[in-house]
């Protein structure tokens, strides 16, 4: 067989070898390969505002007391008001006053992010730790310590979405430039 | 001459003393000799390195050989240069989610040293497995990818000199700070290798109602920034590499995005997930942190663009000018929206104002370095600079920017920073006093 013969069925098998995994990645290039819905469901943990996303599941304000002290009070104490850890608790009606107190309560414009949060960061020393169900009680005892849910609550994905907080309206977008500088060079 | 106040000349001529003792042969255990210099012989070299070393001596350096070939594998700078650390506060509550400082008064041209670099992480600093990484691409879009790093390698690359700055980079309150470091060192310019993001999502596809990309970062916190599609496809990047080696643990290794001009936590380190959506995720990280408290209550939410900011390094807060007469005036600039046009700078507390001279290139969304030559009078002033971009959009002064903003807007301060020269060339933050 003639060299040249050989190399052309060898550029053949190479093509019809890389041919199946163009089939699946047709991009320009050809790089990387198709992500399975079993690998995107194991790492997309997004949270929509509008509650899109959350996982089936429930927590009550009292059971989440009790993951709040074992899990999170010694940064964020006992009732929220803060230690190491952000205040959790508390603020509201002070946004436009001197000394503004940002918490869940008083800054947070969605509930939905509570949940996201806590599950994707928090505890700090062991994030995404908890059961689905510990992060829907550990998100009814914050909102229940700010008085956006009665002692005796259960939280689940629909009625977490359902929460309206009390600053959603609080928020607007960028419109710098806002500040001018005359720019003077003399006699200033 | 420019000196740091702080300047540890005693220690650095122990240093100098130390490699004298340890070629004199002296047989004396590292911790012990360390502790003797420190405790007594300090004095000694003091006396002996202002006389045996100058002329018409002949250095001690020369009398015998240097270090080999090979006794650091990896450099490292002189020991004298050893206070040139980065600036790390010591009183934070906790450091798993705390920023640490670039020194910038010690630092000339404006590549930040990797090592160097400013940092702020949100859980801690992950050590990642480059093999072990993975790139997920999903969402609204023809095909859900996942890529490895030698994937990411394979597409074409570029590389780009751009600043990055943490939003919180200058304090509206008091006190704001001594050094320059103290002050903007939130602030590092590098030189970032990697692949434009649009060649990345082309990859995938995107479908036409894609408008936003979440990105999350491989850390403890799974930081997650909502990105703007335009911005994605725009100047964007995946980034290995800074200033010529792959990207430390502490900004990102093995993969970070890079947004040129956009404020520092969006740029998200060991990136490992891309989800493109229809809307912003209204993160934690972009609601409840890095918005902007008005005066009324209200917040300004997704303020990505670094504004149009200077300052003079050289002399800066710290230092201190030793004599009067000729000085120059260094100092950076930047901009999130393009080129910086111009720097003013000021030597008479703001009455009259110079353009200074740009040390080219000028780049787009990266350092600027300025100069001016000044002659000092030996009378107390005030020295500051002002810059502006290729906008036409000026450098504020704190005033201008407390008038709209009030104090309690915390992020995106890009004020003018006086510095105060006393009678006795002690320079201080003019805006403490």
């Amino acid at each position: 067989m003639p060299p040249m013969h050989k190399v052309s069925i060898t550029a053949l098998a190479a093509l019809l070898l890389t041919c199946p995994a163009r089939a699946e990645t047709p991009g320009p290039f050809g790089i990387g390969r198709v992500a399975t819905p079993a690998e995107i469901a194991g790492w997309n943990i997004d949270i929509g505002r509008d509650g899109s996303g959350l996982p089936p599941g429930s927590g009550t304000v009292s059971h989440g007391r009790a993951v709040f002290e074992q899990q999170c009070a010694a940064c964020h104490g006992d009732k929220g008001q803060g230690g190491v850890g952000d205040k959790l608790v508390g603020g509201q009606g002070t946004l436009a006053t001197a000394k503004p107190v940002r918490t869940v309560g008083s800054y947070w414009p969605y509930a939905p992010t509570l949940f996201d949060y806590i599950r994707r960061a928090m505890p700090q020393n062991a994030p995404q730790s908890l059961s689905n169900d510990d992060v829907y009680a550990v998100s009814a005892y914050v909102l229940n310590l700010n008085g956006l849910l009665p002692a005796d609550a259960t939280l689940d994905a629909k009625s977490l979405a359902a929460i309206k907080m009390p600053n959603r309206d609080g928020f607007s977008g960028d419109p710098r430039p806002d500040v001018k500088n005359p720019a003077c060079m003399s006699g200033c | 001459m420019t000196e740091p106040t702080n300047a540890n000349d005693e220690r650095d001529r122990t240093v100098t003393s130390r490699r004298h003792l340890l070629r004199s042969g002296a047989a004396v255990g590292g911790a012990t000799l360390a502790g003797a210099l420190a405790d007594g012989l300090a004095g000694v070299s003091e006396a002996r390195a202002q006389t045996d070393n100058l002329p018409p001596n002949v250095p001690e350096w020369m009398k015998a050989p240097g270090d080999p070939m090979g006794s650091q594998l990896y450099g490292t700078p002189s020991p004298f240069e050893k206070n040139v650390v980065k600036n790390i506060p010591k009183d934070l509550p906790q450091y798993i989610s705390a920023a640490g400082r670039t020194p910038l008064q010690d630092l000339d041209g404006i590549i930040t040293p990797n090592g160097l670099f400013y940092e702020r992480h949100h859980g801690g600093v992950p050590t990642i497995d480059p093999a072990q990484h993975r790139l997920m691409l999903h969402g609204m879009v023809e095909r859900p990818m996942i890529f490895t790093m030698e994937d990411i390698r394979r597409f074409p690359s570029e590389s780009h000199i751009y600043f990055l700055e943490c939003s919180g980079n200058l304090p509206y309150k008091k006190p704001y700070g001594k050094t320059a470091s103290d002050l903007v060192g939130l602030l590092s310019c590098a030189e970032w290798t990697g692949v434009s993001l649009k060649l990345v999502l082309a990859e995938a596809g995107l479908k036409p109602e894609a408008k936003w990309i979440v990105a999350e970062g491989a850390d403890a916190a799974a930081l997650t920034r909502s990105i703007p599609i335009e911005k994605c496809l725009d100047d964007a990047m995946l980034v290995y590499s800074q200033n010529g080696e792959r990207l430390r643990p502490q900004q990102g290794y093995p993969l970070r995005l890079l947004l040129p001009g956009f404020e520092g936590n969006m740029n998200v380190k060991w990136l490992r997930r891309l989800h493109v959506t229809a809307e912003p995720a209204y993160s934690r990280e972009e609601t409840s942190k890095y918005t902007d408290l008005m005066p009324d209550g209200s917040a300004r939410e997704f303020t990505f663009y670094m504004e149009a900011k200077s300052i003079i390094t050289r002399p800066s807060g710290g230092q201190r000018l030793t004599t009067r007469g000729f000085h120059e005036i260094s100092g950076i600039a930047w901009s999130g929206h393009g080129k910086i046009r111009r720097v003013d700078v000021s030597v008479d507390g703001g009455k009259s104002w110079r353009e200074a001279q740009l040390q080219e290139p000028v780049l787009t969304r990266a350092l600027t370095r300025f100069r001016l030559p000044w002659h000092w009078d030996g009378e107390p002033t005030i020295i500051q600079s002002r810059a502006a971009d290729e906008t036409g959009y000026v450098q504020p002064t704190l005033t201008e920017l407390l008038a709209v903003r009030g104090d309690n807007h915390f992020y995106h301060n890009n004020a003018i920073c006086p510095w105060h020269i006393a009678e006795d060339g002690e320079v201080t933050n003019a805006a403490n006093a």
